[in-house]
């Protein structure tokens, strides 16, 4: 086996030194009854090659986004990576090294981290963010715990905007943690609608800003409202580029800022592995969960960095810590802070309007076939149309022609008076002809 | 050319080369280390590292109002600068592609390359999670043939392959376990035990469901107290969660008779998987009994650590926790493979999409390149591996559990340094001098000074060597007396040793906004 580096002369030497007859003498407090004599039920090991071919033919099964017109975003979106961020992220040293717990010899690590939680606390509009938790979706439920421990209060509101697997998630780990989670019904434009349901046994309320349906929305009088209650604002962003665009959850009064990274230097990966940003504001950092790095100095006064503030994990604090989280996600928040440092602000407001300009484009196109109409009425760069029918349906059979339509809502949420909306993005990567190829086979009818 | 130039010498004979204590340079540089500002140290902020088109419209009215309008404070870099900045960051820390990682408890095994190369494949890589099932068939059929080895390989019935790391396993585990036990009316089990030499992430996932967390004690010789266990079961437990092998790196001899008392407390069992590596191939956690158990993908399976992240922790579940597995998962029907996105049991939802392809891709590689076979033999290399370690350093640290092997990791205690003035701490740092990462210290909490060595498989004997060659040369160094070596280190790493208590008292975790505004950045 090509990974093992142990020869059969190696073996039996070791087990000399050891003092051991043979290898099972090693595995002797395993009970006898456990024990498999015989190899497992599965196929024998193979070559690079053999790998390599049935891996290939795997991926052939699939039809990769970039293969033609495709417009699903939804909380995973496709845009394009500079090279040299993949070519960076597989360097060694950050590709093989673990969480940097001996900080004199994981400096690389660190003042990435440290650069990495600007990065987050700038483009957010918050004063801290932390070193990147799994995803959006945990990030928006981690943050709802969050504000319960600051409040002290167990109910929390999430606006019908908020992406179902988001609410989903937060319903699942705020449930089992106890507290009262109140969900809005859909909605395509009605932040607002949280504020019915805010009252001052509120921990927190939870709106995603552009939303499910791609509205972009001023959230400052939700956050206004809740802090005359005593609770707090979370923002959820799915599509961290429109940050380029739009204005920051921070500067609208957001008390905790979730957000999934993946836009930024991750690429679609069937779902994972993401990044989950997460930005808050200085006096609640004691309540925060996941990994922090902060600034020092060495023996002989040189800055450099460390993991700090561990005494709130659970690693030190066990039962009594704020999350039970251990991993974050380094690669990818490697991966976000590089492409991230490629565009600068420069860059990134120019690949924001890039990508409002291409949904515009969608928009327009979109409006001239007959039956089908806009919902979004303020948009980043996705839109939610209503279709002839359920969207499923259009979805299937627009993908038997080769285009990758979008996303049904039925599938992420099967609600009554939703079935035939079709949720849509375009980014920097959609093209005239996708657009256009796109509106025929919509003409074209089912 | 100048006559007065000839047979003149082009450098200098044979002179002696000066050397100075802890030499150090005139501008912060190091050989070939070079000292690397942060990005926001620069003056200007203005430039970028990409070519993006003009976009073709403006921006749209409607937006009015929304749209950002004082500076961020983001800096560009150009490519060639960028490639710089991080390539010399990298510089600065350790590998498993450098040498021997042995972290105990973290299995630092090396990472194929093919597996990276194969999680890149645009099937796989450029896919949607929400795209049409019917054009993600390939991807969803490397869930379904991953979930089989996984199943296979524990020999448990049923895995929930949407936890993203090993905690978010544990915290997949525990509310599976609740809702089995509030579908047959069983509200009453308020307690999780946990042995006192658990991961703190098993505490911390039990109190974070609401459980009470009771420890178990561990027996002289590193097991669980099977009286003090019993003792402590009844109607009022849920669950257990014991790692096995354990976090002193040994089996729990007694497993068997600890999984019965536990069913037969109505209590199930949960075990911690972040050491199969040390069984995989040849034992089946469903044989010992237990009802669930995480898969960190990234220990026993070989994906990439990344310097924190991503993992992966899929749980197996036997068939009476499989019902309330959560959503979304993967099955096979007439028109191939679906995603059920609702099911009446299952407990909720983890997480957004599917759980992390990408990892998932990495682990089948590394699956089928190993095979039945190979998978066998990690385990016992890795078991060999360390026995090695143990029988090397034996004569000259001590072990608080020296009777009989030890699985995948050899734990040693500091009683070795008494009266030398040395902690766990400066052995760690004296190891870094030695151009070594140091191995896991103070965990497990239960051992003083605990120094947990984990080489894995993918270490030959003679790296093997080499790390113990080094430890046993400052095992004699502490001997000698030599404490000013020990408690100075590191002295050759990038850094000297951090104050971390000034960074957790006076924590600074971004750059601040006003040392970019001195420096006249935007």
């Amino acid at each position: 086996m090509r990974y093992l580096p142990l020869s059969n002369a190696d073996r039996s030497a070791m087990l000399g030194v050891i003092g051991a007859a043979n290898i099972d003498a090693l595995f002797c407090d395993v009970p006898q009854s456990a024990r498999q004599a015989e190899l497992f039920d599965l196929p024998l090991g193979q070559g690079e090659m053999a790998v390599e071919a049935e891996l290939a033919r795997l991926a052939r099964q699939n039809r990769a986004a970039g293969e033609g017109p495709f417009f699903c975003g939804a909380g995973a979106y496709r845009h394009h990576i500079p090279a040299s961020v993949d070519h960076l992220i597989q360097r060694s040293e950050f590709l093989t090294s673990y969480t940097p717990y001996q900080p004199e010899i994981a400096q690389g690590t660190l003042q990435v981290l440290f650069e990495f939680q600007t990065q987050v606390a700038r483009l957010t509009g918050m004063e801290l963010a932390n070193a990147s938790l799994y995803d959006g979706s945990t990030a928006t439920a981690e943050a709802v715990l969050m504000a319960a421990r600051i409040t002290r209060r167990s109910k929390v509101v999430l606006s019908g905007g908020l992406h179902p697997h988001y609410a989903e998630t937060v319903q699942t780990l705020a449930t089992a943690a106890g507290l009262q989670v109140i969900r809005r019904p859909l909605a395509v434009d009605d932040e607002a609608a949280v504020l019915s349901d805010l009252d001052a046994d509120c921990a927190c309320v939870v709106v995603q800003t552009p939303n499910l349906f791609g509205t972009a929305s001023d959230i400052s009088a939700i956050g206004a409202a809740a802090r005359e209650v005593g609770a707090l604002m979370v923002a959820t962003v799915t599509e961290v580029v429109s940050l380029g665009l739009l204005q920051s959850p921070g500067a609208m009064g957001a008390d905790i800022v979730a957000a999934e990274g993946q836009s930024i230097g991750n690429g679609l990966n069937f779902g994972g592995p993401y990044v989950g940003l997460f930005a808050f504001h200085a006096r609640h950092l004691r309540q925060s969960p996941g990994r922090l790095c902060g600034e020092t100095v060495d023996a002989e006064g040189r800055r450099g960095f460390v993991l700090t503030l561990s005494t709130r994990e659970q690693h030190i604090r066990r039962d009594k810590a704020t999350s039970n989280i251990c991993t974050n996600s380094g690669l990818c928040a490697l991966a976000f802070s590089i492409h991230m440092t490629l565009l600068g602000e420069t860059g990134l407001r120019r690949l924001a309007a890039l990508n409002h300009s291409r949904a515009r484009a969608l928009r327009s196109a979109l409006g001239e076939v007959n039956g089908v109409s806009v919902l979004t009425p303020r948009f980043f760069n996705e839109i939610a149309v209503r279709l002839p029918g359920p969207a499923a349906q259009w979805v299937e059979g627009l993908a038997e022609r080769g285009v990758i339509a979008g996303v049904p809502v039925s599938r992420l949420a099967p609600v009554a008076g939703f079935d035939d909306v079709l949720l849509l993005c375009a980014t920097e990567l959609t093209t005239d002809a996708d657009i256009t190829a796109l509106v025929a086979a919509l003409k074209k009818g089912l | 050319m100048n006559t007065l130039m000839l047979g003149r010498p082009t450098r200098p004979e044979s002179q002696p080369s000066p050397t100075t204590e802890n030499a150090s340079s005139l501008t912060g540089g190091k050989g070939l280390l070079q000292a690397e500002p942060l990005i926001f140290e620069r003056d200007d902020y203005a430039g970028t590292g990409v070519d993006l088109p003009e976009p073709e419209s403006a921006i749209g009215e409607d937006l009015a109002g929304l749209l950002r309008t004082a500076p961020i404070g983001l800096p560009g870099l150009s490519e060639p600068e960028t490639v710089r900045h991080y390539v010399r960051l990298s510089q600065a820390n350790h590998a498993i592609d450098l040498a021997i990682y042995p972290l105990g408890s973290c299995t630092m095994k090396h990472n194929p390359r093919l597996n990276e190369k194969m999680a890149r494949l645009p099937g796989f890589a450029d896919l949607h999670p929400l795209q049409p099932t019917s054009t993600t068939q390939g991807a969803l059929a490397l869930i379904d043939r991953l979930a089989h080895w996984l199943k296979t390989l524990t020999g448990l019935p049923a895995v929930a392959m949407t936890p993203k790391a090993g905690a978010h396993g544990e915290l997949c585990g525990i509310l599976t376990i609740r809702a089995a036990h509030q579908a047959r009316g069983d509200v009453s089990r308020d307690t999780v035990l946990v042995p006192s030499s658990a991961h703190g992430t098993n505490p911390a996932t039990a109190a974070f469901v609401g459980y009470k967390v009771v420890e178990i004690a561990q027996t002289v010789d590193g097991r669980v107290d099977l009286a003090d266990l019993a003792a402590k079961l009844g109607p009022h437990v849920a669950a257990i969660m014991v790692t096995n092998p354990n976090t002193c790196g040994l089996f729990e001899r007694d497993i068997l008779e600890i999984a019965r008392l536990t069913h037969a407390a109505g209590a199930f069992f949960y075990c911690d998987g972040a050491n199969f590596n040390a069984i995989v191939g040849k034992v089946r956690p469903g044989d010992l009994g237990v009802d669930a158990m995480h898969i960190n993908l990234h220990k026993t399976f070989s994906t990439p650590h990344g310097g924190g992240g991503p993992g992966a922790g899929p749980v197996v579940l036997s068939a009476a926790l499989a019902p309330f597995a959560p959503i979304p998962y993967v099955t096979h029907g007439e028109t191939g493979f679906q995603v059920v996105e609702a099911a009446e049991q299952a407990f909720g939802r983890m997480s957004a999409f599917h759980g992390q392809m990408g990892m998932f891709v990495r682990a089948y590689a590394y699956m089928l390149s190993h095979g039945a076979d190979g998978l066998r033999q990690v385990a016992e290399d890795a078991v060999l591996n360390a026995n090695y370690v143990k029988a090397r350093l034996a004569g000259a640290l001590t072990q608080p559990f020296p009777e009989g092997p030890c699985m995948h990791e050899a734990l040693f205690d500091d009683r070795w340094l008494e009266g030398s003035g040395l902690s766990t701490l400066d052995i760690a740092k004296a190891m870094i001098d030695e151009g070594f990462h140091p191995m896991t210290m103070y965990f497990p909490l239960v051992v003083h000074g605990a120094m947990l060595i984990e080489p894995t498989e993918t270490e030959s004997r003679a790296e093997i060597d080499r790390f113990c060659d080094m430890t046993l040369a400052l095992a004699e160094a502490v001997k000698r007396g030599e404490t000013e070596r020990f408690q100075a280190a590191p002295q050759l790493a990038p850094r000297k040793r951090l104050d971390e208590t000034r960074a957790a008292r006076s924590p600074k975790l971004v750059f601040p906004v006003e040392d970019a505004q001195r420096r006249g950045a935007t």
